[in-house]
């Protein structure tokens, strides 16, 4: 397809997927890379707060726990929670806003305004009232993350859906009497994929931000639970002695983030011309702009 | 001694898919007092001439290969950037744009606009507060001449609340405000109604004659240029092949293109002739002249150097191996 | 002029629908969920008697509808309930504690105006240079960067390594007398040069860390607009009557931009609040962030949502303050 072909060269998207493929293998292969696997749940006081050094390559921690193989075992919690929060968001969100499109009376209205009021605090505000709410665990954090933000994706959809009803091919299907159903799996759904795509991927981002900011807070995993945005809290007291306790699953988050913000920002280049915001548009021969001159059609 | 006279013109745009020859050794001169119409159809490199003339063409893509642009006695093309901004656009050239809709910035009020070029262009020599006074009466003068009613209430307008033809009015005014010796119209009616078009014309070139302005008239409608233009300039894929009074032009034209042009206008007793093949690419043109493709009368000499311009009567100039001799009847 | 009030007081409808709709997802939310709040009130030591004590104690034993009903009848005389943690109305705690987060979020906004906007039009006049390309990069961090993350390393960096600034807190030594709860300006009020210049650098790292993300967004936002206005043909038309550049930029291009960057700013505004929770817990800030995170750690219910309200209810205010701007700006939208 040469939309993927035109991915391939738009270089900034192809750096953030090679990112997130690249945590993704973490993940996936997390016992194998990291050096101290079997310990990182053990104590080793002796060992406490050792700067960088070829054994821990990224220090050791308050209890003495290896921090490069905490990380890697971490990113497994980082992108499960941001996955499974927006997986969820969007479940909830895209149904409800195909209902809301297509619905005239006051059900769509009602969801409308039900975003709305979702939307109206702010997202961090909100989620941290959630997650209190529930305690402090992993799976109320992605609850927290799936409430936050299944307004985005019901707005989105609602608003796509409903150009799409409007546009002459969709009630042409109705009126040659195609199902409501049929008109939607065949006709809508595809349409929206687009948009969705490039929502979800950016949507991770804010995602792992957001359940980072929770589990610093102490709202997420509780202890020995290597979650990153718990060790940078931890790291806090320790400061500014053992600054590789902090600044490295700082790292880590931002090159996550940094690799989906890349390739959302590259998807939405490609897929959504209309929004193009992060690449100046080019043209494909050149007319400039201010000479205004028609190249004879050959 | 003319008041414009451009003398061997060639400029490239830069594409990627290599240069493209928008213009070729292009010859015209404007007296003052005149109106020239540069007649030519879609391509064949007029608002690239106007654009030249105004000094606006895109720096980084445009190469201008040879000629120059003499203006009131300086070559335009050799004066740096910054005087041409300062001394020439605005003040001795202006411009009557094609699109008055977009022309105007939605977001100001005229008088905004109004004063904008003003403060800027104003042809007074006085200062503070006397030079704003006279300015504001010379911009509502300039209002009242181009016809639009009630000029104060419209200075305090959007540009999106006035209709097409106002728009290109104030446009108009714009132009005359300075004082300029020669305005660059390019197709400046094009985006109007017919009606609309005649009045607008007929206006313009009242106010021009008023004032001794000279005028560069672009446009791909032969039926306008006889209307207000003095002398007719035909331009085909980047080449000025035809220049001649307007009387002249139409009723004796010499360029084969030319004539075919003439019969391609709707008349009486006969269908229309269209020109069969289609304007040449302009990235790697025919050599010599570029009408050959199509022309009838075409022969091996016209592939190889561009004829040089053969001078008639009463300021007729054509460029062709085989001009039609017919004279008028 | 009946135009404007009509839409303000259905802006203010819209106000009331939305608050009531936040404590109602609120009180959902714990009806729904099997987490018992006496239990996380009382501590993990606690005994069932002092459970069933607490519960009795803040009415948590009654339906959850009933509960409902009489959060919205206090909440109809002003009444958010009483703070566990500090023992007096919340109302009182977050009314005490607006001016410091206003300050704080106030002036990450003007900096990220006054840092954004021209960086976006620098960038959008110099096209693929080397800066066009920098400040790329830049912004795409500001999204990618966690605010906590960024003020720990500020602190590490500009705090413990250079001693340039202070740690945490909002000035050192007492406050200057009290006359808006803004520190800059009560400083400047009470001519006290001392206190206006602890309180700026007090103000420095919490403002530049919240101000990050935002910035970032103001140039992307500012560079599109530019990019956008700069292709149109009213920028041919002043640039062939010779305008100056710097009038057809500065002037006439970026009024365009600005139209797009405006409606962002109620976005960022939430954005800023939300930031503000971390940053101020981070920072000492003594704020309504602050105040949020202290009530979660403490779990001082009524607390959370007394916060939660307010905050969305300032959000909903400055959202609307947006809208009354926009009309400056862009004449058109005050002319339809």
């Amino acid at each position: 397809m040469s939309l993927w072909r035109r991915l391939l060269r738009d270089r900034m998207a192809m750096i953030g997927l090679t990112i997130i493929l690249g945590f993704v293998l973490i993940a996936i292969f997390a016992p194998l890379l990291a050096n101290h696997a079997d310990e990182i749940y053990d104590l080793a006081p002796m060992d406490r707060l050792q700067p960088p050094s070829a054994d821990h390559w990224f220090g050791t921690d308050r209890v003495g726990g290896d921090i490069y193989s905490r990380l890697l075992f971490g990113t497994r919690i980082t992108l499960a929670t941001a996955v499974v929060g927006v997986g969820a968001a969007m479940l909830v969100g895209v149904p409800l806003g195909l209902l809301a499109a297509f619905s005239d009376g006051w059900v769509g209205a009602s969801i409308m305004r039900a975003s709305d009021i979702f939307l109206s605090i702010p997202q961090v505000v909100l989620a941290i009232t959630i997650a209190q709410t529930l305690g402090p665990s992993i799976i109320n954090v992605i609850l927290a993350l799936s409430v936050t933000f299944w307004p985005w994706f019901t707005r989105l959809v609602a608003a796509e859906a409903r150009a799409l009803r409007r546009e002459i091919f969709v009630e042409a299907c109705s009126a040659l009497g195609a199902n409501s159903a049929r008109v939607l799996f065949l006709h809508v759904l595809p349409n929206l994929s687009s948009p969705l795509i490039v929502r979800t991927t950016l949507s991770m981002g804010y995602a792992i931000l957001t359940a980072a900011a929770l589990g610093f807070l102490g709202l997420g995993a509780q202890a020995p639970s290597p979650e990153w945005g718990r060790t940078i809290a931890e790291s806090r007291e320790f400061l500014p002695d053992a600054w590789w306790y902090a600044t490295a699953p700082g790292l880590a988050i931002f090159l996550v983030v940094m690799g989906f913000n890349l390739l959302g920002d590259g998807l939405r280049d490609l897929l959504d011309p209309r929004l193009r915001r992060s690449q100046p548009r080019r043209r494909a021969v050149t007319v400039p702009q201010s000479a205004p001159i028609e190249v004879a059609a050959e | 001694m003319s008041l414009l006279s451009i003398e061997n013109l060639t400029v490239a745009y830069e594409t990627e898919r290599g240069p493209l020859q928008a213009l070729d050794r292009v010859d015209l001169t404007i007296g003052a007092g005149e109106v020239v119409g540069l007649v030519g159809e879609s391509g064949s490199g007029k608002s690239t001439l106007a654009s030249a003339v105004l000094g606006i063409l895109p720096r980084n893509v445009t190469s201008i290969r040879d000629g120059r642009i003499m203006f009131e006695g300086r070559d335009l093309l050799e004066l740096p950037e910054r005087t041409v901004r300062s001394s020439v656009r605005g003040q001795r050239i202006t411009l009557v744009p094609q699109d008055p809709f977009g022309s105007l910035d939605p977001l100001f009020r005229i008088g905004a606009q109004f004063n904008d070029l003003m403060r800027w262009k104003s042809p007074g020599q006085e200062h503070g507060r006397a030079r704003r006074a006279l300015d504001r009466a010379a911009i509502l003068r300039a209002l009242a001449d181009v016809q639009i009613p009630n000029p104060e209430a419209v200075l305090e307008k959007l540009p999106g609340e006035l209709s097409g033809g106002q728009r290109q009015r104030v446009l108009i005014a714009m132009a005359l405000l300075p004082e300029p010796r020669l305005i660059v119209a390019d197709e400046p009616t094009t985006a109007l109604d017919v009606t609309i078009q005649a009045q607008v014309l007929k206006l313009l070139l009242r106010l021009v004659r008023d004032r001794g302005v000279s005028v560069l008239f672009t446009t791909h409608d032969l039926g306008v240029a006889s209307e207000i233009c003095d002398r007719i300039v035909v331009m085909y894929a980047g080449q000025a092949l035809e220049a001649a009074p307007t009387q002249v032009f139409f009723r004796a034209p010499q360029h084969p293109y030319s004539a075919r042009l003439l019969g391609s206008l709707p008349k009486a007793g006969r269908l229309p002739a269209g020109i069969p093949g289609d304007m040449p690419a302009l990235i790697d043109p025919p050599s010599g002249c570029r009408f050959r493709t199509r022309c009838d009368r075409a022969s091996a000499i016209c592939a190889g150097n561009i004829p040089t311009p053969i001078r008639l009567a009463g300021g007729h100039e054509v460029r062709c191996f085989h001009p039609i001799q017919r004279m008028a009847a | 002029m009946p135009r404007a009030l009509a839409a303000t007081g259905h802006r203010a409808g819209q106000f009331v629908v939305t608050l009531l709709g936040v404590v109602v997802i609120m009180f959902l939310v714990q009806a729904v969920v099997p987490a018992d709040p006496a239990a996380l009130l009382a501590g993990q030591s606690a005994t069932p008697d002092q459970i069933a004590a607490i519960r009795t104690q803040y009415g948590l034993d009654q339906p959850i509808p009933i509960q409902f009903l009489h959060y919205i009848e206090r909440l109809v005389t002003g009444d958010l309930g009483t703070s566990l943690f500090t023992a007096r109305p919340v109302l009182n705690d977050l009314v005490e504690r607006l001016p410091a987060t206003m300050e704080l979020a106030i002036t990450a906004m003007v900096v990220s105006l006054a840092v954004g906007i021209p960086l976006g039009v620098v960038a959008a006049t110099h096209r693929n240079s080397l800066l066009d390309h920098a400040l790329r990069l830049v912004t795409v961090s500001g999204f990618a960067v966690a605010s906590f993350w960024l003020a720990i390393m500020m602190q590490l960096l500009f705090v413990m390594r250079l001693g340039w600034l202070p740690l945490s807190g909002r000035i050192e030594g007492s406050a200057p007398p009290h006359f808006t709860g803004f520190y800059l300006l009560d400083s400047v009020i009470a001519l006290d040069p001392g206190r206006l210049l602890s309180a700026l650098l007090h103000l420095a790292l919490p403002a530049a860390t919240l101000a990050f993300p935002v910035t970032a967004t103001i140039v992307r936002f500012t560079r599109a607009g530019m990019l956008d206005g700069l292709s149109r043909s009213s920028v041919r038309y002043l640039d062939a009557m010779g305008l100056p550049r710097h009038v057809i930029i500065w002037k006439y291009v970026l009024r365009g931009a600005l139209t797009s960057v405006t409606t962002q700013i109620g976005l960022l505004s939430g954005a800023l609040l939300g930031g503000s929770v971390v940053v101020e817990a981070i920072f000492d800030w003594p704020g309504l962030g602050y105040y949020v995170v202290n009530s979660v750690v403490m779990f001082d219910y009524n607390a959370i949502l007394g916060a939660t309200l307010w905050i969305a209810a300032v959000y909903i205010v400055i959202n609307m303050l947006v809208d009354f701007g926009q009309a400056l700006i862009d004449p058109r939208v005050s002319a339809r």
